[in-house]
């Protein structure tokens, strides 16, 4: 997965949620890239630079450059420190920055932004951020550019989210379900078809990942140690089961309705004018005996 | 504050988390007994408070903190604990000379573009004194409502990025917390309270739900609350989520599992 994720370049999509957050697999992409030897720019939006920066390892935070749209984005403070241009500004400077060696770039978040600046404004620079790797007057290498984006899903309608799915090449959407967290990954390459796969993770306490082969519906749940599981069969007040005697009676028995060859004999045998039973009755003062055959004028 | 709420959230006035933003969220019900909590718990906690009451006012609160165990005079008058009564200083606004802006500018302009002001307002109430007695421990924002600005025509953005500025100075800078209500209407047309509470959700560490029963009013059971723990950052797992249901009494509040308040077992 992290290879198809991190492979082509191009813009890669965190949907997360309420629920799901995305921010762990953001940042241990993040964490996996600046591994790999590349820069890593990180515009951050939503979340303090030291907060960004937690459990991350010291050769990952030499790496990272940190832009700081967090402590004042809009300028309020109006000491100068915030970064020029504002939100836009600091997003086209990524666009033209060169330098040796491939480059990931995170964009912490695209809702922050989307909700900042005009969806289209957005679109653009983002499709100029990973379109760098295409320009036809560099005649060195072609480096790669990933931009990672975090979306919340729940904060934009289905226009500005569908406008940029389209632009993703890769889109990740987190769920789960119980304690295990999912991405569904829907990968786009040209010429290809677009490929599937949900993949079942866990992000370890310094963001790398651990990637689970099924679903965890298929691994049976550990039993509690501490409760014993009940045997609901003891204690009865009834027998539930059968002795050996009793089980060869059972297996011996015949069955009423099942007509088996000694019924047969039976049947047949029984014109053999063997008196089998006699019927003795004797008639009360009140019983009408009459000679008469009620099916007399039957016609069979 | 209510005990049973502390034991549930597992927190105490003397060990307060530094930096969290605690977002408390009611649908179809009345969550401002959340906002009673909170406030006199920091206070018991020896805090700075900043509450930004829209809603009630000052008598009000005054009122429900005296059945709790704080009085708002007395932090008010000694400086614990600053207050701005909304409902009055609305009307301010519009017979005061020119000057610096009011927190409330916003409902003097025809299309209210941010709301600077009051952070600008929150910002100089929680900045650490110096030379007066440094006898309070961590700052608090408290805000009851978020939803009342949405109401008065404040743009979601703005409010969205009024609690971001609040969150960069009291929650990382000053290693305060803050503690937020807005309403869910549950109403499918309102995108803006929708997007409100998504935002505002994504960005806090508690979330607390205070809902109605789903089969309507009861006498013995008031409501249930779901608390949500989320961590935005750290890869803990998957926030812990919990459901109780309480009533709300007098002088306090009793929280039991979902089915088995005591007028039913």
């Amino acid at each position: 997965m992290l290879e198809s994720l991190l492979g082509p370049g191009g813009l890669v999509l965190l949907r997360d949620s309420v629920e799901w957050e995305g921010r762990s697999l953001l940042k241990a992409l993040v964490r996996r890239a600046a591994l790999r030897g590349e820069r890593v720019h990180v515009l951050g939006c939503e979340v303090s630079e030291e907060e960004f920066r937690e459990g991350f390892d010291s050769g990952t935070n030499s790496r990272l450059v940190y832009h700081d749209l967090f402590r004042d984005p809009l300028n309020w403070s109006n000491t100068g420190e915030a970064l020029p241009g504002g939100p836009l500004g600091v997003l086209r400077a990524l666009c033209t920055r060169t330098g040796p060696g491939p480059v990931t770039i995170a964009l912490d978040s695209l809702s922050w932004l989307l909700l900042h600046l005009p969806c289209t404004t957005l679109c653009q620079t983002l499709h100029a951020l990973s379109r760098q790797d295409s320009r036809p007057d560099d005649s060195s290498p072609v480096e790669r550019v990933h931009v990672l984006g975090l979306l919340h899903e729940e904060l934009h309608g289905p226009g500005p989210v569908e406008t940029l799915s389209s632009l993703a090449q890769t889109e990740v959407t987190l769920s789960g379900s119980g304690d295990q967290a999912s991405a569904h990954i829907l990968c786009r390459r040209p010429q290809h078809r677009p490929t599937h796969k949900i993949q079942w993770f866990t992000i370890l306490p310094d963001f790398s990942l651990d990637l689970q082969g099924g679903s965890p519906l298929k691994s049976q749940p550990h039993p509690d140690p501490r409760t014993h599981p009940v045997d609901p069969t003891s204690h009865l007040t009834f027998n539930l089961h059968l002795s050996k005697k009793e089980k060869e009676a059972k297996d011996s028995l015949t069955l009423p309705f099942q007509f088996s060859s000694e019924k047969q004999q039976a049947l047949l045998c029984r014109g053999l004018g063997q008196a089998t039973s006699h019927i003795f009755y004797e008639p009360d003062a009140y019983d009408d005996l009459d000679q008469e055959d009620p099916d007399d004028d039957l016609d069979i | 504050m209510f005990p049973e709420l502390n034991d549930l959230l597992n927190a105490s006035p003397d060990r307060a988390e530094p930096g969290k933003l605690t977002l408390l969220c009611d649908a179809e019900t009345d969550g401002s007994f959340l906002v009673h909590h909170f406030l006199s718990f920091y206070l018991k906690a020896n805090c700075k408070v900043c509450f930004v009451a829209l809603v009630q006012s000052f008598s009000h609160y005054n009122i429900v903190g005296q059945k709790l165990g704080v009085s708002l005079t007395t932090a008010r008058e000694r400086g614990q604990l600053v207050f701005l009564e909304g409902l009055r200083s609305a009307v301010d606004i519009f017979f005061r000379a020119e000057g610096k802006a009011h927190p409330l500018q916003f409902l003097r302009e025809a299309k209210a573009a941010s709301l600077q002001p009051l952070y600008e307002f929150v910002r100089e109430a929680l900045e650490p004194v110096d030379q007066g007695e440094a006898a309070w421990k961590r700052p608090v924002l408290l805000v009851d409502d978020l939803s009342v600005l949405l109401s008065l025509g404040v743009g979601v953005v703005a409010v969205l990025d009024f609690i971001h500025y609040c969150r960069a100075c009291v929650c990382c800078r000053l290693q305060g917390n803050i503690v937020a209500l807005v309403h869910d209407s549950g109403d499918a047309e309102d995108e803006e309270s929708d997007v409100l509470l998504n935002g505002l959700s994504h960005q806090s560490h508690l979330v607390l739900r205070a809902e109605g029963l789903a089969t309507g009013f009861c006498r013995d059971v008031h409501g249930q609350l779901r608390v949500l723990w989320r961590t935005p950052s750290p890869p803990a797992q998957r926030g812990r989520s919990l459901t109780f249901q309480y009533k709300i009494q007098d002088k306090s509040v009793s929280f039991f599992a979902k089915g088995l308040s005591p007028a039913v077992l």
